[in-house]
């Protein structure tokens, strides 16, 4: 056994009942185990880190894992942990949602925990389609993707999850993908410390629905398309604009440092209170 | 004790405060905004927190984050507000996070009149809400009441581990009264039933004495999960037949057992009256007013005030129907508590006065039912 697995089974429930929910292939345990590691390195103690979860493939991620676990409602993951948060500043707050979660029923929450730049850690597993119903497409199914609820292709351009929590007023944000795991929980562990209000967007895959309806081949096949379309922020410069193309960008698009809400509120309690 | 003149949203917000609530997360609404607007004003005071949400649904979620993280909590709303709660309504009951929230009625349905009276939403606190679920429903006549049933609503979410809906109608929450404000350390105040057992042991839907599982925190050193889904004594997601039957027989008796508990009502002459008006919120205001003019023309009639709506006092109109002719049921809707009292008493005895334009039923609306005219 490795050490990095030794690391994963410390962090795992001994107590849930073993296989999980995902498609032998899913990209959304690469995710789980580089945030294990991410916490791991960081050295939280278990009962300091609390996972808030929404509705989907990705929101089943928490209880598998040793921590203050939290599966909620549809899209609603930041608005339950901007509450916990908020009764609990000393808890590191992480919530975990796929995209059509994060940014189509959510997308609400999603802006305003932003805005307020909350102490909140939050992953998107975007995937690109609903898994979990079957292969519907979501916010960020590419244009003329087919899936179940769209035989004929897609029309709708896809949501830009990262710009949209940069531009709504995020601390951090970035961008890998599951095939890049050890840049991935390098960005995981950067957004965990973050103060403020952070995002990690992890583009995965899902192969059973959206990969089955494109003709995409198999879960190794999907991870070497994300490999090959994909590429380093630093690397952009250096490719002429038709190489680009529709490429996914990798890297920390945004890190900034200012007020946190929990903080801020902190601060005006104690002006209240004349302290 | 200090003598004040408040709304009944005030008075919302001070038994708030009273009863030990430290965070507040809404959205604002007519005609309950006062709520939140005193609450920014005094928690900041006493450490407490104040947020306002983008909507009413995450609203209500913020609530439960935040009473999972150890805080009493509320949230206020009306109507259209309330509609918007009914997915976490739904998602307290099953989670057993307490939680208490204010629906100050007006008249729907949808946008409707924002600043007009109504009781419509009784049989939304019920089932608004899909799937089966036990819930406690309180609904105030005064200023004063207003401020006695928001800690009761607090004490019996905590005790209970059940959201609570505080059910206002337009009337009481904007009207001004007198109330006795009560030094807070005098107030009952109920605690949730903490986890004593070692973190190993501890089993957060788990079978208990009171089928209430005591409640860990967050962050207090016992972790364990919270879903949505129907769960098993540890929390996990289960399809198994027996633990979802299990679950759901376990959050009805918690309810159903202590129904003496809480179900709050008030009787006026009851024993013996051939007539009895069954009244709530600000309607029972009315009914009073008709009750006194009856009597002063020897009409032998009875008042029963419903303060606890939900669970429906069953018995005690069960009580009534055997000696009373007449049940005289006044609401500012189009009959909805009476489809209770007419399953308990039987159609026959039940006379309705009905009002759902947004005005008051008149004391004369009840008096004419009462005599049978």
């Amino acid at each position: 056994m490795s050490e990095q697995e030794h690391t994963a089974y410390t962090y795992l429930r001994p107590t849930k009942k073993f296989p999980n929910v995902w498609c032998a292939g899913c990209g959304i345990g690469v995710v789980m185990g580089a945030l294990i590691r991410a916490i791991d390195k960081i050295g939280l103690a278990k009962d300091d880190v609390a996972l808030v979860s929404g509705i989907g493939c990705t929101g089943r991620m928490p209880v598998y894992m040793d921590f203050n676990t939290m599966h909620t409602t549809h899209g609603r993951a930041l608005a339950f942990a901007t509450g916990l948060k908020f009764a609990r500043p000393s808890l590191k707050v992480i919530a975990i949602m796929g995209d059509g979660d994060a940014v189509a029923i959510g997308g609400n929450h999603f802006i305003h925990a932003a805005r307020r730049n909350i102490g909140i850690c939050s992953i998107v597993v975007n995937n690109a389609i609903y898994g979990m119903t079957g292969g519907q497409y979501s916010p960020t199914t590419p244009i003329n993707g087919r899936a179940t609820t769209a035989p004929y292709g897609n029309i709708e351009p896809g949501m830009p999850i990262c710009e949209l929590a940069i531009a709504a007023g995020a601390s951090y944000a970035a961008r890998t993908t599951v095939y890049h795991a050890v840049e991935l929980e390098r960005y995981l562990e950067q957004a965990i410390r973050k103060d403020g209000f952070s995002l990690v967007e992890a583009v995965s895959y899902c192969h059973t629905t959206y990969g089955r309806l494109n003709k995409l081949g198999t879960p190794v096949d999907m991870m070497r398309q994300l490999k090959e379309n994909s590429v380093s922020l630093n690397m952009i410069d250096k490719l002429t604009p038709e190489e680009r193309g529709s490429k996914i960008v990798r890297g920390v698009l945004h890190n900034v440092d200012k007020p946190e809400y929990t903080a801020l509120y902190d601060q005006l309690v104690a002006r209240v209170q004349g302290r | 004790m200090t003598v004040k003149l408040m709304q009944g949203n005030e008075a919302v917000g001070w038994g708030a405060l009273a009863a030990g609530c430290r965070f507040y997360a809404g959205y604002p609404i007519t005609p309950s905004t006062e709520v939140a607007e005193m609450l920014s004003r005094e928690l900041p005071k006493v450490g407490g927190k104040f947020i306002q949400m983008e909507d009413e649904i995450a609203s209500l979620a913020a609530c439960i984050g935040a009473s999972v993280g150890g805080l009493k909590s509320m949230t206020a709303t009306s109507g259209p507000g309330f509609s918007l709660m009914m997915e976490h309504v739904g998602y307290a009951a099953m989670t057993e996070v307490p939680v208490v929230v204010v629906d100050v009625q007006r008249l729907g349905p949808s946008t409707g009149q924002p600043t007009s009276a109504s009781q419509g939403d009784v049989m939304q606190a019920r089932w608004g809400t899909h799937g089966d679920h036990p819930i406690i429903a309180l609904s105030p006549t005064s200023v004063t009441q207003s401020f006695d049933l928001t800690v009761k609503a607090f004490n019996y979410s905590e005790k209970y581990r059940t959201p609570v809906i505080l059910l206002l109608d337009e009337v009481v929450g904007h009207m001004r009264e007198k109330i006795d404000v009560p030094d807070f350390d005098t107030v009952e105040r109920v605690e949730r039933i903490a986890a004593s057992v070692p973190p190993e042991w501890y089993k957060p839907y788990g079978d208990s004495f009171s089928d209430v599982p005591p409640m860990a925190n967050f962050g207090d050193g016992y972790r364990y999960h919270i879903t949505g889904l129907f769960h098993d004594p540890m929390g996990y997601p289960t399809q198994r037949l027996d633990e979802i039957d299990d679950w759901i027989e376990r959050v009805h008796r918690k309810i159903d057992r202590n129904l003496s508990d809480i179900i709050l009502h008030e009787e006026d002459d009851l024993d013996g009256a051939r007539t009895v008006v069954v009244a709530y919120g600000a309607s029972a205001r009315s009914a009073r007013h008709a009750v006194k003019m009856a009597r002063q023309r020897r009409a032998k009639v009875g008042l029963l005030t419903l303060i606890t709506i939900w669970p429906f006092a069953e018995d005690l109109i069960a009580r009534i129907a055997h000696t009373a002719k007449r049940i005289v049921v006044p609401e500012m809707n189009l009959g909805q508590l009476a489809l209770e009292v007419e399953r308990v008493a039987g159609r026959n005895k039940v006379v309705r006065v009905n009002r759902a334009n947004g005005e008051m039923v008149s004391p004369q609306m009840i008096l004419e039912a009462i005599e049978g005219r």
